[in-house]
């Protein structure tokens, strides 16, 4: 449903006509669609590690990004760490802000809404009794996550929300989180 | 055997085809491999009735003449709907006779029965899109002890064990049986993925009444931005009860029912895992629900209707607990029932023609199969317009099909036609 009449075009720094032809041409070739994203880790010290990742594959060959990126994970004082990198699950909210966000500024592109200002701020609750392993009925995860979005845009409340909706039915990391997925890890 | 049009299936589209078959002179027979109205027959529950209201089921030449326009269908009252039709139409309906194999002849279609072959120059596929159920991958994750079965096996509730049950699936059948379910005493839990909200009534109208006179009903398929996800969109959450309720998630609350997410999964522990998307889904469906009650308002304004309906109002918000369960252990016996209201698929295994896609669904151009000349489908979701899957849809679809099927006989041999028609004229 549009929103927005086509009085002057609506830039959301979005390239919806490449992404639409991209999903046109990966269902013709489902194989292309097949992706492997990757991430290495290197123990520093203590709880500090980092994190880089570069290479993935998809559309049928290797990629690389344009430059290695580099992400360093630790635990605050509060742990008795030396705070030298947000902990990995602050790493892990971000990633959903950021998939949601780059979500909403797609769909907003598509339906014809000039996007103003967006932004959010995401709470997760964590009993950490369950890492510890104080009690064995605690998990280790978040017990919740809120995200609350604070959006300007020209769009009516109703059609922002939708924007917002929308966004999460096509996340990725929102996936990650709401449904369980098998992970292996193994040593060599 | 030899016909000109061969038609697979005596439902109502079939028959709609049949009808509009003799208008345009076509010679035709129509195979059923039951009896006229079969699925609404063998395959669905007892106290089903029809979603639609008696004023909408308008089949070409034939239409409801009761008192009760408003009133909802029996599954009994369909069946003798639509054979009521097939004998009003006289249609050329060869019963108990199972389609095997269609395949290309070479000189059109061989259509291979369990009483003969049939060779037609046309084959119209009027077998419908529900003939299997579509049952998860991780129904093989079902702890043993607990039965499950498929909506399309489900009668009523006295057939399932006294204790809890599980319903997966939020749409048309399952908030149906969440609902009969629940009110037989039997505790329900829903597993609810995306589905579609609506109000049976609206400002004193049904909804079915309000879809029809917007003309959303009558959208045409090649109008649609993207026709593959408006053709997957999930059947409307409404019942045919006579008192008109809703089974909206609200409603389903408010007797008991426990809403839980998608069934995501069930673990090696045999405890099942539930999304966490349900609030998401049920935003998605509200927000959607008010948009069409929008787009209704504003045409009810344009319309000058306002005086003589009720005022526009809004519903409340689906009620989510604030935090839905996400694991509930199968092997505790809170559960002894599973039953899958996912959804149904086609069933094509009989057809040797290259023209399923990846997932088994027949490639079409609003029924025209155009990678084979001279085959058409009907009776899809949306294979021509939003109506085309109800029974107030067979009848336009029919025509324009077989306008398309006249126009390719007409082209494929005009010359052997005339032949034909001097010869049976001398």
């Amino acid at each position: 449903m549009t929103t927005a009449t086509i009085e002057k075009p609506v830039n959301n720094g979005v390239n919806v006509d490449a992404l639409l032809g991209a999903r046109e041409a990966l269902t013709k070739a489902p194989e292309a669609a097949q992706f492997k994203w990757r991430a290495s880790v290197n123990w520093v010290n203590g709880t500090h590690s980092k994190s880089t990742v570069n290479g993935f594959y998809g559309l049928g060959a290797e990629q690389k990004h344009k430059s290695t990126f580099t992400f360093e994970a630790d635990h605050p004082e509060v742990f008795a760490s030396e705070d030298k990198g947000a902990t990995p699950v602050e790493l892990v909210l971000a990633g959903l802000a950021s998939c949601l966000t780059a979500g909403v500024a797609a769909v907003a592109q598509l339906r014809g809404i000039q996007l103003r200002s967006v932004t959010a701020t995401l709470e997760a609750g964590m009993d950490i009794r369950g890492i510890l392993g104080a009690d064995s009925d605690v998990r280790n995860g978040f017990d919740g996550v809120k995200v609350i979005y604070k959006i300007d845009a020209d769009a009516s409340p109703d059609d922002i929300k939708a924007l917002v909706a929308q966004s999460q039915k096509r996340s990725a990391v929102y996936d990650i989180f709401t449904n369980p997925t098998n992970v292996t890890v193994e040593v060599q | 055997m030899r016909t000109t049009a061969v038609v697979i299936g005596a439902g109502q589209s079939g028959l709609a085809a049949s009808w509009w078959l003799s208008q345009r002179c076509i010679d035709h027979v129509v195979l059923e491999r039951g009896e006229v109205a079969n699925t609404w027959k063998r395959e669905r529950w007892d106290s089903l009735r029809l979603l639609t209201p008696n004023w909408q089921s308008r089949l070409p030449g034939y239409s409801y003449q009761g008192n009760d326009p408003d009133g909802f269908r029996t599954m009994p009252e369909t069946i003798a709907f639509i054979e009521g039709y097939a004998k009003a139409i006289a249609a050329p309906v060869q019963t108990r006779t199972a389609v095997v194999t269609v395949r290309r002849g070479s000189d059109g279609y061989e259509v291979e029965t369990d009483r003969g072959l049939w060779q037609a120059d046309t084959v119209i596929i009027a077998t419908g899109a529900f003939n299997l159920p579509q049952i998860p991958a991780v129904a093989h994750a079902v702890p043993a002890g607990i039965a499950t079965l498929a909506a399309s096996a489900y009668r009523n509730p006295e057939q399932l064990d006294p204790g809890g049950v599980m319903v997966v699936g939020a749409s048309a059948t399952g908030a149906q049986l969440a609902d009969e379910i629940r009110r037989s005493g039997r505790a329900v839990t829903l597993a609810v993925g995306e589905h579609v909200r609506v109000p049976r009534i609206y400002r004193g109208r049904d909804i079915q009444w309000w879809m029809d006179a917007t003309g959303l009903l009558d959208e045409p398929y090649d109008a649609i931005d993207d026709i593959v996800r408006a053709r997957n969109v999930a059947s409307l959450q409404l019942a045919g009860y006579p008192d008109r309720r809703d089974v909206d998630l609200n409603a389903l609350t408010a007797i008991g029912v426990k809403l839980v997410g998608r069934l995501a999964g069930i673990n090696a522990e045999g405890k099942a895992q539930f999304s966490g998307s349900l609030r998401n889904v049920c935003a998605l469906a509200d927000l959607k629900m008010h948009r069409l009650l929008d787009a209704i308002d504003t045409w009810a304004t344009e319309r000058g209707l306002n005086t003589e309906l009720a005022a526009p109002y809004r519903y409340e918000p689906t009620q989510i607990e604030a935090a839905p369960p996400l694991l509930l252990d199968l092997n505790r016996g809170s559960i002894k029932t599973i039953v899958w209201a996912t959804g149904f698929r086609p069933d094509y295994s009989w057809l040797q023609i290259p023209v399923l896609d990846a997932k088994g669904n027949i490639r079409h151009d609003g029924g025209v199969v155009t990678e084979s000349p001279g085959l058409y489908v009907m009776g899809l979701p949306f294979l021509r317009r939003r109506k085309s899957s109800l029974i107030d849809g067979a009848g336009d679809d029919a025509r324009d099909i077989t306008a398309h099927l006249a126009e390719y006989l007409g082209a494929k041999a005009p010359a052997d036609r005339n032949v034909e028609r001097s010869a049976a004229g001398a």
